[in-house]
């Protein structure tokens, strides 16, 4: 799916004059909502009911509206000001704003636009503005594409608004693929689910008769590598979104093949191979298929992931008696513990921002989800539960999505996400259960 | 011996019983999810199981001489009871050389996925080796493990994931 380029109505972007932010420190300053100062108060916002261009609009203009705002509001960071508060009304898009009235009910943030629908067409298109300093922020902008992806429409226009009040990428348009559980535990069934971020345009991706586990997607969104138990064995596969079709990425029989990453670039393969009961790191370069050993240890290494940069790879090796996180160059050699707390640690996986790693840690017969810094330092623990393991990150490096798992036997795990400040914490709605994800890059 | 396993094999059984296992016969391969429980084909033969009370047939082997070993937590060393389990397997498929051996290591769910698939391939190989010491021509055998994926007892406490930290010796016929 791709859209027209973005069609930029000129708007001057002025930032003068002082304004009233939620942030610990006001000044004089543009609005800003600063998240490394960790969000308490989230930040009150108007979105009036996009105007719809015409009749066929009516409905995609309430339903795109709905979908900024649950994503806005949905981040833990921005509060959503009830309609029934509005002393303005907004009857069209380019009608002037009368901050006043928008000042009175305390909106720090207003957002309009309009939907218009040709056939299976749908433009949409909306303004942020500042109101305490009484400016547009930043320019209007146009988004056209069919009407079947007006979710995405939505998430456009919340990924510019999060965008441009946080300072932050966004990660609205964006997809997890994961794998979906039914079933009684013991006669588990799983198949590959991809869906938007939220839940929504969910649809599967292979049969659920064999075990599949670890799907990840490729930086660029278009394939994903899993696990499937397809052959009868636990083997490494590539999917290509387009067409769904698949293959098996090694042929060594004898051998199990397991937690596969793709490198940032998405020309290799980094994995579990396990022969004769001992698990290593093997790097594949995927047009060739020619595979590199990069660990060589009597232990269980896994778990591998790239940092963003292609550099290094941290995975978790038992080599010390007990899961710890690990970093090494990433053509192998030497490597360097970083997790030293108490427990174990698990599941790796380098923030795309470059800056953090989440992790799985496990003590005293609790689960959490955390994030240090990539030497170690700084750990903080997110979550906590009787079973949280896999996280992923959002596209931004800001939110991280987890699997969770109730006690009570024959319980279906489910899809988590939680803020990096450990605020937060939601469900992401499934269909039946849900695990392992991996959340995909902002789509284009 | 033989009635030592046999009361072993009763005590376990009451044990599943005490927890919500509605796969309490699993790798049977009449449940619908092939002998291993993987669902797909993998070149694994299904097997009829035949009478248990027919010494050389595959009922007799999971039932009488028992498929299935335990391990502690987060270990694939074979305990006492599991070896002599193990020599146990490895005389009556010394004598029973037409079944080919799929041997399946899995563990509890209180751990990482990734990790749990590496720790039953640990405890696969274990009983592999020790079989293999004791005779069993390592061409018959293959290993695989399901990690925390095939639990056959599910509860939230030790008395189901001791039961799942397991290696399972599946036989059929012909090769694996």
């Amino acid at each position: 799916m791709t859209f027209s380029r973005p069609l930029a109505i000129a708007l001057a972007l002025a930032l003068a004059g002082p304004v009233a932010v939620s942030a610990p420190q006001a000044q004089a300053a543009p609005l800003k909502l600063e998240l490394t100062q960790g969000v308490i108060e989230p930040m009150p916002y108007a979105l009036p009911g996009f105007i719809a261009g015409n009749a066929a609009a009516a409905k995609p203009a309430a339903d795109i509206t709905q979908v900024i705002a649950d994503d806005l509001s949905g981040t833990g960071l921005f509060r959503q000001i009830p309609a029934s508060a509005f002393i303005s009304k907004v009857t069209s898009f380019d009608a002037p704003i009368q901050y006043a009235d928008w000042k009175a009910i305390n909106a720090q943030a207003l957002i309009t636009g309009a939907v218009s629908v040709q056939g299976d067409k749908v433009v949409v298109k909306f303004r942020l503005f500042d109101v305490f300093s009484g400016q547009p922020l930043g320019e209007g902008l146009q988004f056209a594409g069919p009407l079947s992806s007006w979710r995405r429409m939505g998430h456009k226009v919340a990924d510019a608004v999060y965008s441009r009040i946080t300072g932050e990428g966004g990660y609205f348009d964006s997809r997890v693929v994961y794998v979906q559980e039914t079933g009684p535990k013991a006669q588990r069934q799983m198949r590959i689910g991809m869906m938007d971020y939220d839940g929504a345009n969910n649809t599967y991706l292979t049969d659920n008769k064999s075990i599949v586990l670890a799907p990840r997607f490729s930086k660029d969104g278009r394939s994903i590598i899993y696990v499937s138990y397809v052959s009868g064995f636990p083997h490494i596969y590539l999917m290509d979104l387009a067409t769904l079709q698949s293959r098996r990425l090694d042929d060594t029989s004898g051998t199990m093949t397991f937690a596969p990453r793709f490198s940032p670039d998405g020309s290799r393969a980094v994995y579990s191979l396990e022969t004769g009961g001992n698990t290593d790191l093997y790097v594949m370069d995927l047009s060739t298929g020619t595979s590199t050993r990069l660990t060589n240890s009597p232990s269980i290494d896994t778990a591998p992931s790239f940092s963003p940069d292609g550099s290094k790879i941290v995975f978790e090796s038992d080599r010390s008696g007990e899961q710890q996180i690990y970093v090494m160059p990433a053509s192998g050699g030497e490597a360097q513990r970083i997790s030293f707390g108490a427990g174990r640690y698990a599941t790796p996986v380098w923030s795309p921002r470059g800056d953090l790693i989440a992790f799985t840690k496990q003590n005293d017969g609790r689960f959490y989800i955390g994030v240090m810094k990539t030497d170690g330092s700084e750990e903080r623990l997110l979550t906590a539960s009787f079973l949280d393991e896999g996280p992923t990150w959002a596209p931004n490096g800001r939110v991280i999505m987890f699997t969770r798992e109730a006690p009570g036997g024959d319980t279906l795990p489910q899809l988590y996400t939680v803020d990096i400040s450990g605020r937060n914490l939601k469900r992401v709605p499934t269909d039946g259960g849900a695990s392992d994800a991996s959340w995909g890059p902002l789509l284009p | 011996m033989m009635h030592l396993n046999k009361a072993l094999l009763l005590v376990a059984v009451l044990g599943l019983a005490a927890c919500n296992n509605p796969n309490r016969y699993g790798h049977g391969g009449a449940d619908g999810y092939g002998a291993n429980g993987a669902n797909g084909a993998g070149g694994i033969s299904s097997a009829g199981l035949g009478d248990a009370s027919n010494p050389r047939s595959i009922a007799y082997f999971n039932q009488a001489v028992g498929n299935t070993v335990h391990f502690l937590v987060d270990q694939s060393t074979l305990t006492p009871e599991a070896q002599q389990i193990l020599l146990t397997q490895s005389q009556w498929l010394n004598q029973n050389r037409e079944y080919a051996i799929l041997i399946e290591g899995n563990s509890d769910e209180r751990g990482t996925r990734e990790y749990n698939i590496a720790l039953g391939a640990r405890r696969a190989q274990a009983v592999q080796e020790f079989l293999s010491a004791h005779g069993v021509a390592a061409n018959r055998m293959r290993t695989i493990s399901y990690g925390k994926e095939r639990p056959i007892a599910t509860c939230d406490d030790e008395s189901c994931w001791s039961q799942n930290r397991r290696a399972v010796t599946v036989l059929s016929q012909g090769q694996s």
